[in-house]
């Protein structure tokens, strides 16, 4: 079998995938593990437990925590108006969405400033605050739960709710218990990838936060510190607390998303 | 060229596909492998084709052993059963493909596929694309892809299943008349009897893996080797361990002492046949098939009590 | 108004004022403030040598990364979907991994190997190779970010394909080869294209990774979005923005080539 072909990959193609995927992922990860375990658990612990640290982790799971679950709500929300309403624009509207996720963050970063920082000219100013935290978290992650629930939404029959209103059902009832329900995989999945995005931003995060410790650093803006500082083994130590973070929730969302599939069998 | 597989076997996992199967089709025979879903009838024809590989036995074509080659070497022409067309090629490059793998001169595939296409009458559908084509057009086409790189032996997997009633029975009588003309030793797989019946000149009815019995469609019709392929093939009643063909049950107009009395359940009119339901005196239901004429002579209708006589059921050893 | 029909209207308007006021506003507003001294003073901020330099070299970048995912995403894509072996899922889970990383821990990752104290630095230093701090090295930050794209679309792709064509293909004379490049690869293409379009946008904006790996050195490791960083922090807001607008168009354009292909390789989803 030659290196590549419709039946599969030969020996020397499947050789030199799994140089690429070594160079460029195994050996990296194996590194930073590596690294932060190179003290032992003990050493683990102090890096994670120092002050700043523990500070930049605890201000980048609850911002991001709040954030998915404002994007949740507003994220069903938009795939709703997208999916189910007519107005002029709406193919636009629909290309828009993902423009947080075609845009640099860097610019993400610079945008928001521009409206939302110094010189604002309608004079809202959330720059060096915790609020620029979540409010460019809300920015990036944006595209997640509107994709996921989407699609879902389109293929949903709407004579299911149109059975539910003849037996009787107001249109707030079967917005809880019919539509929610079949929505709920998607918006959990959303969710989720949501939740890993934001707890590993960085770049829309530099300008607009500033960075302040204790107040608006985040993790990924601490480890940056870190590595600037040459202190290797706290980067270290804070990036796998985080990367581990990151591997349980879509984990989870896996085996959640495993299970529900096997009961609509 | 004559097809010879010896003892072959097939697992998947623990499911037994194939078990110990051995076969022979004759040089330019039109043989059909048939029988219900799981038999292992499509896994005998891929593995004939070379695109499974028995885990024992052998495959000879030819009274060449090509167990061990792979598809492209064997000379065979498969036609699947969802046409597998090449979508963003044109008919023309469709059926012209494995000429151009070959690297034919362009002029050469072009009149080879124009031929082709005369043959199963999709001239003038050289520039369409398979997305314009309906189904049956596509069958045609992929037929004549498979006949383009003249191979020694047709194989065909459930060809017609796709398609509907009308263009099914169309096809079918087309593709008899094909291998009249062509001649190229043809396999094909169905789950239909009424077509095994129609096409083939060979049937091989499959079970569970296994060849439950080879032979022309007269006589596995009249003369089946056990209750699986009486029942698989043609209509049957069942009546404890004796089977009974429908139209040999006899339906008389009186109850004089005559054969057996039974109640007329429900009578259905097909067309030219009429089915007729019955319940016997001892209580079991069968159900028997007269012509139209008979019916009437008969005057048959729901609740009527007549006479039935049984031929000598057919008891086959367990 | 029907309580209907208001009740629609609200929620129209709640979706599209949240989407103004976080998308829509802000992105205006940079066009606003880069444009509002005229075109003259945009354009000499684009012009500037550092700007240009960081505009090639972020071109450059992705000239080689591309590609390279490309080839790596169409084999994986094959690997996962056509091979047959154990740990299928645990090679999706790798392939999806640089997902769930920060681009600040990939470019710790990468430093932490390729960087001279890192596991391959003395083989580097002793052959006289420079990752870390240079241009290879953020071809690679590059890479790795934008790695799961292709793979990612050219899979479902290849699955609804099936193998039917692929094995009538076999039976007619083609080789593997002949079979991959005659008809898998143009059946499958629109999956590879968008994938490639994700894979460039996701290229061009890397920030983070490349911050790490390349020392952002002015003039010859600074990419476009690194070169943002920079020109805000010397306070010259001008070529900030006006760097930022030149990758906000690219963005646009990228859309652009989102909305187009969907209809192609998901035509039946597009809403």
């Amino acid at each position: 079998m030659p290196a590549i072909g419709a039946r599969g990959v030969g020996a020397l193609g499947k050789g030199l995938l799994g140089i690429y995927l070594s160079a460029l992922v195994l050996l990296p990860v194996a590194a930073l593990l590596s690294k932060a375990g190179s003290g032992g658990t003990s050493a683990f612990w102090r890096e994670i437990s120092n002050p700043e640290a523990l500070a930049a982790i605890k201000l980048t799971l609850a911002a991001s925590a709040i954030v998915v679950l404002i994007n949740a709500i507003f994220g069903t929300l938009i795939a709703w108006v997208l999916v189910r309403d007519e107005f002029p624009g709406k193919r636009f509207v629909n290309t828009l969405i993902d423009l947080p996720f075609a845009l640099p963050t860097i610019v993400a970063g610079v945008v928001l400033l521009a409206l939302y920082g110094k010189g604002s000219p309608v004079g809202v100013d959330v720059a060096f605050t915790r609020a620029s935290v979540g409010l460019a978290l809300l920015f990036v992650t944006l595209p997640f739960v509107v994709r996921s629930v989407q699609p879902v939404l389109l293929e949903l029959d709407q004579a299911m709710e149109e059975a539910a209103a003849s037996l009787g059902a107001g249109p707030a009832t079967v917005l809880r218990r019919i539509v929610l329900p079949s929505l709920a995989p998607a918006i959990i999945s959303g969710v989720a990838l949501s939740f890993a995005r934001a707890i590993g931003e960085y770049g829309s995060l530099v300008l607009i936060t500033g960075e302040l410790p204790f107040k608006t650093e985040v993790g990924s803006v601490y480890i940056f510190g870190q590595i600037s500082n040459e202190n290797l083994p706290a980067a270290a130590a804070v990036s796998v607390l985080l990367l581990l973070v990151a591997l349980v929730v879509l984990g989870a969302l896996s085996f959640v998303s495993h299970r529900r599939s096997r009961h609509v069998r | 060229m004559a097809i010879e597989v010896r003892e072959v076997s097939k697992r998947f996992g623990d499911f037994v596909a194939l078990g110990d199967v051995s076969l022979r089709v004759g040089d330019g025979a039109l043989t059909a492998l048939l029988g219900p879903s799981g038999s292992g009838k499509s896994t005998l024809l891929r593995i004939i084709a070379g695109l499974e590989s028995p885990d024992s036995g052998e495959v000879v074509i030819d009274e060449q052993n090509v167990t061990d080659a792979p598809a492209r070497m064997r000379g065979v022409g498969f036609v699947f059963q969802h046409y597998a067309p090449f979508k963003h090629m044109t008919v023309h490059d469709n059926v012209g493909f494995g000429l151009s793998v070959r690297k034919r001169p362009k002029a050469e595939i072009r009149e080879r596929v124009k031929e082709l296409l005369g043959l199963v009458r999709l001239e003038g559908l050289a520039e369409r694309y398979p997305s314009q084509l309906s189904g049956g057009q596509l069958q045609r086409m992929a037929l004549a892809r498979a006949l383009a790189v003249q191979p020694q032996v047709l194989l065909l997997d459930e060809p017609f299943g796709a398609l509907d009633a009308q263009v099914r029975a169309e096809l079918r009588e087309w593709l008899r008349r094909l291998h009249e003309e062509i001649h190229v030793t043809t396999i094909f797989v169905t789950h239909d009897q009424e077509e095994a019946m129609e096409v083939a000149e060979q049937i091989v009815v499959m079970n569970k893996g296994r060849i439950e019995q080879a032979g022309t469609p007269r006589e596995l019709y009249e003369s089946p080797g056990n209750e699986f392929v009486m029942s698989f093939i043609g209509p049957v009643n069942r009546l404890g361990d004796a089977f009974v063909r429908p139209h040999d049950i006899e339906i008389l107009p009186s109850v004089e002492g005559v054969g057996t009395e039974a109640l007329v359940e429900r009578v259905v009119h097909l067309g030219f046949e009429v089915r007729v339901e019955l319940k016997l005196h001892d209580g079991r239901d069968i159900w028997a098939q007269v012509t139209r004429e008979n019916a009437q002579q008969l005057e048959l209708r729901e609740g009527q009590i007549l006479s039935v006589r049984l031929p000598a059921p057919r008891v086959f050893a367990a | 108004m029907s309580a209907n029909a208001a009740r629609r209207l609200g929620v129209r308007m709640l979706a599209l004022g949240y989407l103004a006021l976080l998308l829509g506003a802000p992105v205006g507003m940079i066009f606003y403030r880069t444009f509002e001294h005229g075109l003259a003073p945009v354009w000499s901020a684009v012009t500037a040598p550092n700007a240009e330099h960081a505009f090639w070299l972020s071109l450059e970048i992705v000239a080689i990364a591309v590609p390279l995912n490309t080839i790596f995403g169409i084999g994986m894509a094959l690997l996962l979907e056509r091979g047959r072996f154990w740990g299928k899922g645990l090679l999706g889970l790798v392939i999806d991994l640089p997902f769930a990383i920060s681009p600040v821990v990939v470019g710790l990752a990468l430093v932490l190997v390729y960087g001279k104290t890192g596991w391959l630095g003395d083989w580097l230093t002793t052959n006289g190779i420079q990752i870390i701090f240079s241009v290879p090295g953020m071809v690679i930050a590059t890479a790795v970010v934008s790695l799961p794209f292709v793979a990612r679309e050219t899979m479902p792709v290849l699955r609804e394909l099936g193998i039917d064509a692929e094995q009538a293909a076999e039976t007619l004379g083609a080789s593997a080869w002949q079979t991959f490049w005659r008809v898998t690869l143009p059946a499958i293409r629109w999956g590879v294209v968008y994938g490639v379009v994700l894979s460039t946008a996701r290229a061009l904006g890397e920030f983070g990774a490349v911050s790490i790996v390349s020392g952002r050195i002015e003039g010859q490791t600074q990419t476009l979005p690194l070169y943002v960083q920079d020109r805000f922090e010397n306070f010259d807001s001008t070529g900030a923005y006006a760097a930022a607008v030149l990758l906000a168009l690219l963005a646009l354009g990228t859309l652009l080539a989102m909305n187009l292909l969907t209809r192609r390789t998901r035509g039946r989803t597009a809403s």
